[in-house]
């Protein structure tokens, strides 16, 4: 297949390591990794904040960028940017866009998809050829919980990983605080929520917290961080990435 | 005179409701106080967990349990869509049935109505069942204030009254208060309690059964408020747990029911559907233990008078709102605060409201709005949410709750005209928009870090307003040396994917070379 791949803004300009493993991955599995250079970001943050208007331009570029018929699927390793994409891309569209943006977001819509649904609903693939020797626990990120609905994918990814220690987090299904500018406007109730996040990770005595959304991992790992947990966060890409040939060396700091 | 057809004027919107919808404070400042009573994280943490455990319990059992959700939601739906015309035929019915009706435009007019009809009768005192829309209204203070006492029958809503509090949770109003508090506040303010009263539950429920009992045989008025009042046959209808409820309902002479508009449904057989959705819902039981039903004045049966208050206190203006509206279609279960981790931490008087949780942040606005001076506190509410979607998949009625939060944040941000923050968010979407300066802004964080940005370990641990509440608790990354487009675009990028590529094929010609064999 011929993939677009969406870095997304976080992706691209603070945590590339997830990106590379998200590209190397689908190069792995014997795919085209295209990369539209004039991406840049969902606008997720703007919605997602109350703003609809100002956004409007990134959704018109999204929409060009990958909108393409020689594109057969845009993938990006975030669960919370393909929920912008899927579901608030037409909202702005609709309230503020033209019938071209409108028919343009329909377009790239359709064919817009997390990394971890992509892997398992479009390319069958469970066992990727992953290799990682180490003890993990997997986060499962609300947006891709309850607005994807990716489900048990990344897990049935991560159970197919070579050497790997899965354990299970106590109430993996609650937030871990983030929600964006939540963390900002709301900090205090934002930390209360990490820090039981981070309870419960630390009592997995997991190497590793895996998700599949750097903003979600750049939160609970900026807490870890100042715990000076022993536990350090790691995208789902960048597991699935590590293969016998080329492994994550988990002594390296963590992007 | 002349007639203009073209653009009708837009018609006057409708009020806003009063009473008990605004916080005096925004909500990050009254959650941050609320943080850090440490009971009151625990009692909740608790409380709302064994709930949501039993609601799990009993609506996985059902198979189709998804099934009464899009009955409920369609049925709420139409409600809505065609609110005049049930309203005016349930007053007819109610009519017919010998109650009298009344139309309480907003807080001031139902207390007045109410006040006035409590007069009417010489009673001085009223006993109340657990009601939502009295709490709204803030009827008990202007009761009071009118020489009437108001006694609450509902256990936790007695606690609540006794200890001068105010409720915190939809269904169990007293969540926040343990045993021990509970006992000190029978001994305190129940006249006539035994002294050596101990924090026993039995114990306790008992105290107030004897209170309650004496207020029962001797109160000729009731107030109360329902949960559902049925169009087509003019029944109103209670749902509760204890049975006080029932009481109120039969054993006074008045009857007066304060019902918000959102509340009828067309039919009768509608309770089909909502009788099993709220009971699963809220208290995780798969029936409640009382369910009441009245249709008007039955004589020589239960109240010989009955008054239906229809309230509207900020529901027509809710439902002026084509997305809004849809925060109407609530049962008042309170799943939905039950799964919130908002709710679960800071609680339910961080919201300033009668109605907290999840559907309070849409509520409140909405009724009350969210721009009554410069800096509302309800402004605030839609942003007390992570958007982490649990209250939208334990909703009985299916809201979308948090599509709901969005909108009226962007509600919020067009009406706030230029704030700071607008500057901000058109400037950075100005950049984005843009992969030249976008491509340009990513070179000057990376060159940041060569500056010494992050320090050696590459880690920042202080950042400025408004990032401060950020930084108090979390590390941030200083950015990496290379963007990943520059990555991409180096001779190391295109090697690593030639590679990637090279070893996927080779893994794949041995496992075909595998299956052959
Ligand atoms: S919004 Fe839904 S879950 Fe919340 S109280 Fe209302 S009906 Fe229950």
């Amino acid at each position: 297949m011929r993939i677009g791949l969406f870095a997304t803004c976080l992706g691209d300009t603070l945590f590339p390591e997830a990106v590379k493993s998200t590209a190397v991955l689908l190069a792995r599995l014997g795919h085209e990794v295209v990369f539209p250079p004039g991406q840049t970001c969902c606008g997720q943050m703007h919605v997602n904040t109350g703003y609809q208007r100002e956004p409007v331009p990134l959704v018109r570029n999204f929409a060009e960028q990958f909108g393409d018929a020689s594109i057969d699927a845009v993938v990006m390793p975030s669960g919370s940017c393909a929920g912008s994409v899927r579901h608030q891309h037409e909202i702005v569209a609709e309230r503020y866009g033209d019938a071209a943006l409108r028919s343009g977001v329909a377009t790239v819509k359709a064919k817009t998809y997390e990394l971890s649904e992509f892997l398992v609903d479009v390319l069958d693939a469970t066992d990727v050829g992953a290799y990682f020797p180490h003890r993990v626990t997997y986060h499962p990120t609300c947006h891709s919980l309850r607005m994807l609905r990716v489900g048990d994918k990344p897990l049935r990814l991560l159970r197919a990983v070579e050497g790997i220690d899965l354990v299970e987090l106590p109430e993996a299904d609650s937030c871990c605080g983030f929600g964006g500018t939540f963390a900002v406007k709301n900090a205090d109730t934002s930390t209360a929520m990490l820090q039981d996040k981070m309870r419960n990770i630390s009592a997995t005595r997991a190497d590793v917290c895996s998700a599949g959304d750097s903003s979600c991992l750049m939160h609970i790992g900026g807490g870890l961080s100042r715990i000076k947990s022993g536990t350090r966060t790691l995208h789902l890409a960048q597991i699935l990435g590590s293969t016998r040939t080329a492994p994550y060396a988990l002594t390296e700091a963590a992007r | 005179m002349s007639t203009f057809l073209g653009m009708p004027a837009t018609p006057p919107r409708a009020p806003y409701g009063t009473g008990n919808l605004r916080g005096e404070r925004k909500f990050p400042r009254a959650a941050h106080d609320e943080l850090l009573n440490e009971q009151l994280r625990r009692n909740l943490g608790r409380a709302t967990g064994t709930i949501r455990a039993k609601r799990i319990g009993v609506t996985g059992e059902l198979p189709d349990w998804e099934q009464l959700r899009d009955a409920g939601s369609a049925i709420k739906t139409d409600t809505m869509n065609r609110l005049p015309e049930l309203l005016e035929q349930l007053e007819a019915k109610v009519t017919e049935r010998g109650g009298t009706v009344h139309w309480a435009r907003d807080g001031v007019e139902a207390n007045a109505i109410v006040t006035r009809l409590v007069k009417a009768t010489g009673s001085s005192d009223v006993i109340k069942v657990k009601s939502m829309a009295t709490q709204e209204i803030g009827l008990n203070e202007h009761l009071e204030a009118e020489g009437i006492t108001p006694y609450e029958t509902d256990l936790a809503e007695l606690i609540v009254q006794l200890a001068d509090d105010k409720p915190s949770h939809i269904l169990v109003p007293a969540i926040h208060r343990n045993r021990d508090e509970i006992r000190q506040i029978f001994l305190d303010e129940i006249p006539g309690v035994d002294p050596d009263l101990d924090n026993v539950p039995a114990h306790l429920a008992a105290a107030a059964r004897t209170y309650l009992r004496q207020k029962f045989m001797t109160a000729r008025v009731a107030v109360s408020g329902a949960n559902f009042g049925i169009a087509e046959t003019g029944t109103l209808s209670v749902v509760e747990s204890e049975g006080n409820g029932r009481m109120c309902l039969t054993l006074p002479d008045t009857l007066i029911t304060v019902m918000g508009i959102e509340k009828v449904l067309p039919r009768y057989q509608d309770l089909e559907v909502f009788l099993q959705l709220l009971p699963r819902s809220s208290t995780g039981e798969r029936m409640n233990p009382y369910t009441s039903m009245w249709t008007g004045v039955t004589p020589g049966d239960g109240p010989q008078e009955f008054h239906l208050v229809l309230l509207d206190n900020g529901r027509t203006a809710a439902l002026a709102d084509r997305i809004g509206r849809e925060a109407l279609n609530c049962i008042r279960c309170s799943a939905c605060l039950n799964v919130c981790p908002v709710y679960e931490r800071a609680g339910g008087h961080a919201y300033g409201s009668t109605y907290p949780g999840p559907i309070g942040a849409v509520l409140t606005p909405q009724l009350a709005g969210m721009h009554a001076a410069k800096d509302d506190p309800n402004s605030s509410l839609p942003y007390a949410s992570s958007l982490c979607g649990a209250c939208f998949d334990a909703c009985p009625v299916k809201i979308d709750i948090p599509s709901l939060l969005v909108e009226l944040r962007h509600q919020h941000t067009e009406q706030a005209g230029t704030t700071a923050e607008k500057l901000a968010m058109k400037a950075a979407a100005g950049v984005m928009k843009s992969p030249r300066i976008y491509t340009a802004a990513q070179k000057a964080a990376s060159l940041s870090r060569s500056v010494g940005v992050g320090g050696r370990d590459r880690v920042i641990s202080r950042l400025p307003a408004p990032f401060d509440g950020w930084s108090d608790s979390r590390d941030t990354p200083a950015p990496p040396k290379q963007s990943f487009r520059a990555w991409l675009a180096s001779a190391e990028g295109a090697a690593t994917l030639r590679e990637a590529s090279a070893e996927g094929a080779a893994r794949r010609a041995a496992d075909d070379h595998q299956e052959e064999q």
